[in-house]
């Protein structure tokens, strides 16, 4: 074992002639938070998408704890519970209570027993502050606690690592903080994290390590506070300098 | 009014209510059950079939039913198929109603947005379960009002079954009128008995519907 859960090698993902990634290579370790940062459709959403095969690549290889990634309709179930995904548009099933969204994938497609599937729910629903939310239907609830309780939706399939799709994008300014809150104390308790954000404080403060995509290639690396300080590209400057207002 | 007329005519009105309400029960049936197989064909692009409900649907959408009956009770005959009024009513009711389901349907379907789907894979759920968990009881919901509105159509165009010698309610009133010339009567009683067969119908898919709505909070 590597130590590696997911390494990328030499992806290519292209959508007919538009080609996002001509060869993206990149690595999240164990335990690890990974934040991707870059302007707008350069790919960050395409890259966490062909992670978990919502979107089929057209080279290059990716593995997962070691083993490479099949495409087959099997494979990709068994990959899927390994690999946890939200959305930035919470995306719960709105003909179910909250109860029933987190409990859908592990009853039906883990097969695990639904009592005990039922109290790990309510534990993380009390974790995340929603334990008296669990039979209130997603209609009922704000942006912040749907997206909690996708986050519990995800986390209760125990997955190897998290890819989180700026989820806090469509949240209200005061609904943002209760939702990185939760995403920090993952952080801290080692679940293994790939992160597409706007939140740069939120970034600085929960990445092991910054990725700066643009143009379709990695244009930096590295420790947060390296990067958010003292970035070493022009391109990288150049972004950071729009999310801190300046009067010019 | 001649009530002694109305009275005496009563059950002959009845008869022909139960044949308005069984050809077009059936046929409305027959018609949801196109209307479903087509949805799923049109949803899943299933290739060749996809084109087949294409065809059939613009057919059936843009002919109205008479002609449709008249080619079934005349023309087919002329082929060497020789159908009875009934099955005439019966057929003609689902080819033209399969069509406004499966439009409906499959209209219900699509109110699942793409993302609700991929949301629902992302969990591992297979293309079934999927199908089953979150988009089948979504569209359900959608399907309802449509539902509803198709039934209701389907069974007032019952009244042109009377243009094959289908004994119904249509039919039974012309002939009436034909004999005894008290339209005011016949006509009122005609009403009635469409009235007598849709509301309960109408009330029954309403509460449905408050009920649906409802249950989502
Ligand atoms: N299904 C698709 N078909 C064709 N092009 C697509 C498709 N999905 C994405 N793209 C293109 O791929 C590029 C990358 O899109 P992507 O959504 O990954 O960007 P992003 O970095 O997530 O952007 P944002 O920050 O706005 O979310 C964009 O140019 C987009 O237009
Ligand atoms: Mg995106």
């Amino acid at each position: 074992m590597s130590g590696n859960i997911i390494e990328i090698r030499h992806l290519r993902k292209a959508f007919g002639d538009h080609v996002i990634f001509s060869d993206l290579s990149l690595t999240v370790k164990k335990g690890e938070t990974v934040v991707i940062i870059g302007p707008s459709g350069c790919g960050k959403s395409t890259l966490l998408r062909c992670l978990n095969g919502l979107e089929p690549i057209q080279g290059g290889t990716i593995y997962l704890n070691g083993k490479p990634l099949e495409y087959g309709r099997k494979s990709l179930v068994k990959i899927r519970q390994k690999i946890g995904m939200v959305f930035q548009n919470y995306d719960l099933f709105p003909n179910m209570t909250v109860l029933q969204n987190i409990l859908l994938s592990p009853v039906k497609v883990q097969k695990r027993n639904r009592r005990e599937a039922k109290e790990e729910a309510e534990q993380l629903l009390e974790k995340v502050g929603l334990r008296e939310k669990a039979d209130a239907y997603p209609d009922a609830l704000s942006g912040g606690q749907k997206q909690r309780t996708a986050i519990v939706r995800s986390l209760i399939m125990h997955p190897d690592i998290l890819l989180l799709d700026e989820i806090t994008a469509a949240l209200d300014p005061e609904m943002v903080h209760e939702v990185l809150d939760v995403v920090m104390e993952l952080s801290r308790n080692g679940t293994a994290m790939l992160i597409v954000t706007h939140e740069m404080a939120f970034a600085e403060a929960a990445a092991d390590r910054v990725i700066f995509l643009d143009g379709g290639r990695i244009l930096e690396e590295g420790e947060p506070q390296a990067f958010f300080h003292s970035p070493q590209t022009e391109r990288a400057r150049r972004f950071l300098s729009a999310f801190t207002y300046s009067e010019s | 009014m001649d009530w002694s007329f109305m009275t005496e005519y009563a059950p002959l009105f009845a008869e022909s209510a139960r044949i308005t309400v069984m050809i077009g029960g059936i046929g409305t049936l027959l018609a949801l059950v196109t209307g479903l197989i087509c949805a799923w064909i049109m949803y899943f692009r299933i290739p060749l079939l996809r084109q087949i409900a294409a065809v059939y649907t613009e057919l059936s959408r843009n002919t109205p039913l008479i002609v449709q009956l008249f080619f079934l009770y005349f023309g087919l005959p002329k082929a060497g198929v020789v159908l009875s009024s009934e099955l005439c009513g019966i057929i003609g009711l689902t080819f033209l109603g399969g069509s406004y389901m499966a439009e409906s349907f499959y209209a219900a379907l699509k109110t699942v947005s793409v993302s609700q789907i991929e949301s629902a894979e992302s969990l591992g759920l297979s293309r079934y379960q999927t199908m089953r968990y979150t988009v089948i009881p979504q569209a359900a919901r959608a399907a309802v009002p449509p539902l509803c509105a198709n039934v209701i159509f389907l069974l007032k165009e019952t009244s042109v079954f009377s243009a094959v010698s289908l004994a119904d309610l249509m039919f039974t009133a012309k002939d009436l009128i034909g004999m005894y010339y008290n339209t005011t009567e016949i006509l009122i009683m005609l009403a009635a008995f469409y009235l007598l067969i849709l509301l309960p119908v109408s009330v029954l898919f309403s509460l449905l519907e408050r009920r649906m709505n409802r249950g989502r909070i």
